[in-house]
């Protein structure tokens, strides 16, 4: 609304055209702010709170990296992004990164021009039936009537399950989430299916969570990661480290308890190489030596994340599963701090 | 003699008799509803049905809402507390009531400055609706939007100054140019307006307070029925004007003129608003730098505005095609020239028979402002669809949330069509 801007905008558009871009690391240092791309809502991994406060597993990477960056986990400006504007938020350089539950594939790697620096949460489509029809796995459900959201990769998904397995099934199309969970709570289909952290969240809100059960299957793959754009190598590294040492600080059980007392230094020079008493590894991303121990200290480490938000104690209760490190039989793998 | 009538004489009344009351069917309740609700057998019938229907719709939703509950703190409280009796879960209206009203981030303390704009409003808007008030209030009228600005966007009081100066300073170069030729008044108001914002972006940012009296609150921050009501007023507000000076353009005989006017509404008719919106929200971003932040309300402003402003200079046309040429032809031979004869005699006939369309493009548009939430910007239904259902207390609560959006948006577009029906009847000069 300023009458300068709006007036300047078109000439300043051709004179900054030219100037060569000062790096993503600069800018943020610069605005003293991250632009964190986030969704507009979705339970348990980012929404508004009563009084204005983002929350969730995504939001706590934002949170995360605006800590190891700028030294305070506030210093955040969350964009809500939609999932038709979340990509051109990103490319244009609205965000700086984006933290919205965004399947890592291959088309949006290399044609998109983003890089995903990481996995935060490994999903997977699952299905969701009411516990009274008595089935416990997905292939008994030759001639079941499946509730699925069109123009989705998971109606492509189930088409290719039921063939593969040569069973019959009935779809029942739908628009949204929450028309899928009118419908299928008013029985119009016997299944619903989508996205396993998606039925979790979804089977919830119920009145009776206890009527309707997941199956075991989980018939596709959904890596959910953060993002950047391709070209600034320097600021990919800063988002994919930090994932990195909230995963790594779970796998050595440092979690915001303790940090204060492991950061003095500690036996296992991993941990001490991580929190930045040994070693050089802040200065080579262009941080201080603290930056890691600013990035657990903010939320905790990957464990307590997951447990706050979307965990088995949640409304939502998630199991890990894939989502256990790897000690655990689980997925998640961070490379050594080194 | 005299006795002859003695006998009879007895039997004339010499006082009236008093009217004795209406037979019961032909009086009081029961006439009405023997001539409006039991004519006929087919209406008695009709009656009887919706009667039905009445008590079916209301037997299901009146104890679905009296049974509400006000006062928990989320949906499985709320189920406790019904334990399974048929009840509305309201509460999600009371805790979130601001969020819905100001959206999630607009700084809670400062809830007074946008209701007060919205107070100002009715105060503003009255002479321009009911022109039997005082003409003295138009003042108050002119100076609203710069206030309602400064009230909401806060920041430095300068900027709104210096709008306000853009604007006089053009009125003024208009008015002593415009005896002349009325083109000259236009564009030389127009450049002078633009001088004005020019010299004083640099006066607003060399003189801008580090705490100015209102603190600053960027648009982005800005949502809930707030943001609906914002883009509402102002986008009706530009688009009448713009839409008769399109309609007015689309009728010129200078072919230049004509083909932008032509090319203008038939492209923006051609396209969906929701497309519109998009280009504001996206496709804008790439044409400027990252620095240069065009506000995404202002980029939103402009795009709804001209949408409403093709389809309200289409309803204008048809007015202006309504009016007989005899009534052209009369302003040419009184001697009116083009500026004169539209004033005074064109516009104000063709707005008169343009009302009804017109209100019926800016109830529309009011609706249409919901549409932002798909560009993420938290209006009611993005406040609704996004942070309140994504939250872990109210996720599954849908009847209650839209309802209440409902009850919001018809309040308003009924109080809209209450008043354009008030106009036409006072505008009426017809003798029907």
């Amino acid at each position: 609304m300023k009458k300068s801007v709006f007036l300047g905008a078109l000439t300043v558009a051709g004179l900054a055209a030219g100037a060569a871009a000062a790096t993503t690391l600069e800018d943020v240092k610069a605005r003293g702010k991250l632009n964190c791309g986030v969704t507009t809502g979705l339970v348990g991994f980012a929404a508004p709170d009563a009084n204005g406060e983002w929350n969730g597993f995504d939001v706590a990477v934002c949170r995360a990296v605006a800590a190891a960056v700028l030294g305070d986990a506030s210093a955040v400006e969350f964009v809500p992004t939609t999932g038709k504007t979340r990509f051109t938020a990103l490319a244009s350089g609205e965000i700086d990164m984006l933290a919205r539950n965004t399947t890592w594939t291959f088309s949006r790697d290399v044609d998109l021009k983003f890089e995903f620096v990481g996995v935060n949460y490994y999903d997977g489509q699952g299905f969701m039936i009411p516990k009274e029809l008595g089935v416990s796995s997905a292939k008994d459900l030759d001639g079941a009537t499946v509730c699925i959201q069109t123009g989705t990769t998971t109606e492509l998904n189930l088409a290719d399950f039921f063939r593969a397995n040569n069973i019959s099934y009935e779809p029942v199309p739908i628009e949204t989430n929450a028309e899928a969970q009118q419908q299928y709570l008013a029985g119009a289909c016997d299944v619903y299916t989508t996205d396993a952290s998606g039925l979790a969240a979804t089977r919830a809100t119920f009145e009776d969570p206890t009527a309707h059960v997941l199956l075991p299957e989980i018939i596709s793959k959904e890596p959910l990661g953060p993002l950047v754009r391709h070209g600034d190598n320097e600021w990919g590294d800063i988002v994919r480290w930090t994932l990195n040492a909230l995963i790594a600080a779970e796998e050595y059980g440092v979690s915001s308890a303790n940090i204060g007392e492991l950061a003095s230094g500690t036996d296992n020079p991993e941990i001490n190489r991580l929190l930045g008493t040994e070693g050089t590894l802040g200065e080579m991303l262009g941080l201080d030596l603290e930056w890691a121990k600013r990035a657990i200290m903010a939320n905790g480490n990957y464990g307590e994340i997951f447990a706050k938000n979307i965990g088995e104690t949640t409304p939502i209760g998630l199991a890990r599963g894939l989502n256990a490190q790897w000690t655990d039989g689980g997925l998640l793998y961070s490379p050594p701090f080194r | 003699m005299s006795d002859t009538h003695a006998q009879s004489v007895a039997f004339v009344r010499d006082t009236a008799i008093p009217a004795a009351p209406a037979p019961a069917n032909e009086t009081g309740p029961v006439k009405w509803l023997r001539e409006n609700l039991f004519a006929t057998w087919a209406n008695a019938l009709l009656t009887i049905a919706a009667l039905f229907v009445i008590y079916l719709i209301l037997s299901a939703t009146l104890p679905w809402i009296l049974g509400g509950v006000w006062t928990t703190s989320s949906l499985s409280e709320c189920r406790e507390v019904l334990a399974g009796e048929t009840g509305a879960c309201f509460s999600v209206l009371s805790e979130r009531w601001n969020q819905l009203l100001f959206g999630f981030k607009y700084p809670s303390e400062l809830y007074w400055r946008p209701t007060l704009a919205l107070v100002m409003l009715f105060v503003a808007a009255a002479p321009v609706l009911f022109f039997d008030l005082p003409r003295k209030l138009l003042i108050f009228t002119a100076l609203y939007p710069f206030i309602a600005f400064w009230l909401i966007w806060g920041g430095s009081i300068l900027v709104p100054i210096v709008a306000l100066l853009g604007v006089v300073g053009g009125y003024l170069v208009y008015s002593r140019f415009v005896t002349q030729s009325f083109a000259t008044g236009f564009f030389g108001g127009i450049v002078a307006a633009l001088i004005v914002w020019y010299i004083g972006g640099f006066i607003t940012e060399a003189l801008a307070p580090a705490n100015p009296m209102l603190a600053a609150v960027p648009s982005r921050d800005l949502g809930g029925f707030m943001l609906n009501l914002m883009l509402g007023v102002t986008c009706v507000s530009l688009s009448i004007p713009l839409g008769i000076a399109l309609a007015l353009g689309r009728q010129s005989s200078m072919p230049l003129i004509k083909g932008i006017c032509v090319i203008f509404i038939e492209f923006i008719r051609g396209v969906p608003l929701i497309t519109l919106l998009f280009v504001a929200s996206v496709m804008l971003a790439y044409f400027f730098p990252p620095e240069a932040n065009v506000d995404l309300f202002l980029r939103v402003v402009i795009m709804i505005t001209m949408f409403s402003s093709a389809y309200i200079a289409e309803v204008i046309r048809g007015g202006l095609a309504a009016l007989p040429k005899g009534q052209y032809e009369a302003a040419d031979s009184l001697g009116l020239e083009y500026a004169q004869a539209m004033r005074l005699i064109i516009l104000p006939q063709a707005l008169k028979i343009s009302i009804p369309g017109i209100v019926n493009i800016a109830v529309g548009l009011f609706k249409d402002t919901t549409l932002v939430s798909v560009i993420s910007m938290f209006d009611l239904v993005g406040m609704i669809r996004g942070p309140i259902l994504a939250s872990t207390e109210w996720n599954g609560v849908y009847w209650e949330l839209l309802g209440f959006a409902a009850l919001l948006f018809f309040v308003v577009c009924y109080g809209i069509s209450q008043y354009s029906q008030w106009l036409e009847r006072r505008l009426a000069t017809d003798h029907r």
